[in-house]
């Protein structure tokens, strides 16, 4: 292997690799592989077409370069599809057959997977490079008629709920990347909760990229059925490398009528060393579908990791009265980049959009809110309320605030509010005078700037949240 | 406790303390007073360790130089600046702000972190005593406090942090007459013969409440007049003009 593991540090606590056989699919990007992928995951012939017909779009088709992060070209033919642990193949049943060093390495991320030592209250599942190794608490949703799965295991058992949905919020043909993902995803989860269920837990899925040379294309579908209710949060993590890996995941979230959907994202990936080498480029395609009326997606995410970061988790208000969220936090130091926000298109009647994103620049550090409010001539009385707040720390960083805005009809009312400011020494000076070093003041202030958002996310991961908002920006105030 | 020798410090090119020279010892309460603009707030800065200060001549206490050691290092050591004008800071709980502070100095002591519990009783006793209505403790630091309640939080966290060396800059302005006796009596039950207190003030009337052992004059940078408690009775008769 050419690439070299770096040093463990202490700002990365995730870095390590597990060491573990792994089945690869062969390098490069073909039809081949896509075939071998689809083999190897049984899946239906529909699947496979579904998938070729993507890949065929891919070849007429060129990557997006309106973004403000540039890259160096990415040489898909280099990479690996598919990565799974050997171990997986013949997907275990239950926990205890699952690779001890698999077990290992979520232990040491915090994510218990064991029976005893389950989080309690938050349904698992475990997403290892390629694969799915674990979903916790399986039988307790079942009972309430949840579905909770890998997306691989959903293609093969309901295949009904897949083929209506997957691919209706997110078109194959949408962009490069959403397009690539369609061809190549390996797995993601799968949830479907039925009419009129409130999800008695959080449901949770924790990425875990491994092997190198490797993309992770992570496709996640949600349906929350009429009136119904699900919590989902989603954390990602990955080993210190000096290669750039690409992650490029599609998140697709029907919410049918009365039903809400409240979507939260940690995303830790390896953010690059203080250089700015290495480092996962996380190019994603979120997307809800409000499809019924009254009904609700909200966003939440935390992103302190990753080299470059580009996303924009947005929501299509189809339905009357809907209601669509975005709550964000973006921090980048030393050379990471951020292009993030959301498009909140508007199309159903009285519908209702709110964006509070906070962006925290250190180092040499870029950041980038870019935004759409889409309010169309049908969508009567719509409201959005935008906020867009920033905060630098040194004089080296940047923060752009790129807000578009199209209001088409005379009764909807669109407000954007949006400041800068530097980290106030002052403030730093107090923190310091009542005892608190300048790591912990920063982390105190920030989280002060961040609290909007942070108290989006569920109970269980507000605080784990909070920690990684300061250890992310250390060192970042000599 | 506190020895300034010949003290000067500048700011941005310009000299503001000017061969400052000052002795406190355990136990004693010096007050400073003088006219705006003369280095009080200048000189309680120095004394915490806000960057941005060129400084020589000496600075101990409790027999360490004290230029080498950072602010968070002398705040542990129990020196502790009441804040002129005391800083907001947004989405920072109050409570919490305290919990934080305390246990930072409680942990370079080597003593044990208190919990929510006990930090809590702790916190209802201090705030009760200084009639702080708690309610404020659970909003943001600072933020929309009125200027007493602002300064009277200043208070309440030299109360919980309990420093032997405070030092207060104006904490008695802007405080109507109950809350100036109240925090005059926060500051007498804390007085033991272990803590120093530097208190800054332009009215007479704090020293009604609270009996300093020394008067200092400051005026353009440096001490001109040093008396007991009556020569703050002088100055608010004659004003600074005289001493010049
Ligand atoms: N950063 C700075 N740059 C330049 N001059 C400064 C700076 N900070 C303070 N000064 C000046 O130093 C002098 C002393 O200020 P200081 O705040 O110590 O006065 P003070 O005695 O506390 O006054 P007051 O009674 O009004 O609080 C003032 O003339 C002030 O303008
Ligand atoms: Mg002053």
């Amino acid at each position: 292997m050419k690439q070299q593991e770096l040093k463990k540090s202490k700002e990365y606590k995730y870095g390590f690799t597990t060491d573990i056989e792994s089945i690869k699919a062969p390098k490069g990007l073909n039809e081949d592989v896509i075939k071998f992928i689809s083999k190897i995951k049984k899946e239906p012939k529909w699947m496979l077409e579904w998938r070729l017909k993507a890949f065929k779009r891919l070849k007429n088709i060129k990557e997006p370069n309106w973004q403000k992060p540039k890259y160096p070209k990415i040489d898909y033919q280099n990479l690996y599809y598919y990565s799974a642990p050997k171990s997986s193949k013949n997907k275990p049943k239950s926990l205890d057959e699952i690779d001890p060093k698999i077990l290992e390495t979520y232990e040491k991320l915090g994510i218990p997977l064991k029976e005893q030592e389950k989080l309690s209250g938050v349904a698992v599942d475990a997403v290892f490079d390629s694969v799915s190794v674990a979903t916790t608490f399986k039988d307790k949703l079942t009972e309430k008629g949840i579905i909770f799965c890998s997306i691989s295991e959903a293609i093969q058992k309901h295949p009904e709920l897949v083929r209506k949905y997957l691919g209706s919020v997110i078109p194959i043909t949408d962009h490069y990347f959403a397009t690539l993902n369609s061809a190549v995803f390996t797995d993601g989860s799968f949830v479907y909760i039925p009419e009129g269920v409130r999800c008695p837990m959080e449901l949770s899925t924790y990425f875990r990229i491994n092997s190198s040379e490797t993309g992770q294309f992570e496709r996640t579908l949600i349906i929350a059925d009429k009136g119904s209710y699900v919590s989902y949060l989603e954390g990602c993590t990955a080993p210190m490398r000096d290669e750039n890996q690409l992650h490029a995941a599609n998140v697709e979230l029907i919410a049918l009528d009365d039903a809400e959907i409240k979507y939260s994202t940690v995303q830790n990936w390896y953010p690059g060393d203080k250089n700015g080498k290495g480092g996962i480029y996380n190019f994603v395609t979120k997307r809800g579908a409000c499809r019924g009326k009254n009904s609700k997606i909200s966003w939440t995410q935390v992103e302190t990791g990753s080299a470059i970061t580009w996303k924009y988790p947005s929501c299509i208000l189809q339905g009357d009265n809907s209601v669509g969220e975005f709550y964000s936090i973006a921090i980048t130091n030393n050379y990471q980049k951020a292009d993030t926000g959301t498009k909140m298109i508007h199309i159903g009647k009285n519908t209702k959009s709110r964006i509070i994103s906070k962006g925290i620049s250190a180092g040499n550090a870029d950041n980038t809110y870019r935004g759409l409010v889409d309010i169309s001539k049908k969508a009567l009385n719509s409201r959005n309320y935008t906020q867009c707040d920033s905060l630098l720390m040194g004089n080296k960083c940047g923060a752009h605030t790129v807000p578009y805005i199209k209001n088409k009809n005379y009764s909807s009312i669109v407000e954007h509010e949006a400041t800068t400011s530097k980290i106030n020494e002052d403030q730093l000076y107090y923190c310091n005078q009542r005892g608190l070093n300048q790591e912990d003041a920063i982390s105190l202030i920030v989280n002060g700037f961040c609290k909007e958002v942070l108290q989006q996310l569920p109970m269980e991961f507000a605080v784990e949240a909070q920690k990684l908002v300061g250890i992310s920006l250390e060192g970042s105030v000599g | 406790m506190l020895k300034i020798k010949n003290l000067q410090a500048s700011i941005n090119k310009k000299l503001i303390l000017k061969g400052l020279n000052l002795n406190i010892k355990e136990g004693e309460l010096h007050a400073i007073m003088g006219p705006n603009g003369s280095g009080k707030s200048t000189l309680a800065n120095v004394l915490s360790g806000k960057s941005g200060y060129e400084i020589s001549g000496e600075l101990k206490f409790q027999g360490e130089n004290l230029k080498e050691i950072s602010v968070e290092e002398r705040a542990r050591k129990g020196i502790f600046l009441a804040f002129q004008y005391p800083l907001e800071i947004p989405g920072v709980n109050t409570n919490n702000f305290l919990k934080t502070s305390l246990n930072s100095v409680r942990k370079a002591k080597g003593e044990k972190e208190l919990d929510a519990l006990a930090f809590l009783k702790l916190v209802k006793e201090k705030s009760s005593e200084l009639g702080i209505d708690e309610k404020i403790l659970s909003r943001q630091l600072n933020v929309g406090f009125s200027g007493g309640e602002k300064k009277k939080n200043e208070i309440l966290q030299m109360k919980i942090l309990n420093p032997n060396f405070s030092i207060l800059d104006e904490t008695d302005s802007g405080l109507d007459i109950d809350a100036l006796k109240i925090i005059a009596q926060g500051v007498n039950t804390s007085r033991d013969k272990k803590k120093s207190f530097l208190v800054i003030t332009h009215y007479q009337r704090l020293l009604d409440y609270i009996k300093p052992d020394f008067v200092h004059v400051l005026s353009e940078g440096r001490i001109v007049k040093t008396g007991c408690s009556e020569l703050a009775q002088e100055l608010e008769k004659t004003g600074y003009q005289k001493l010049n």
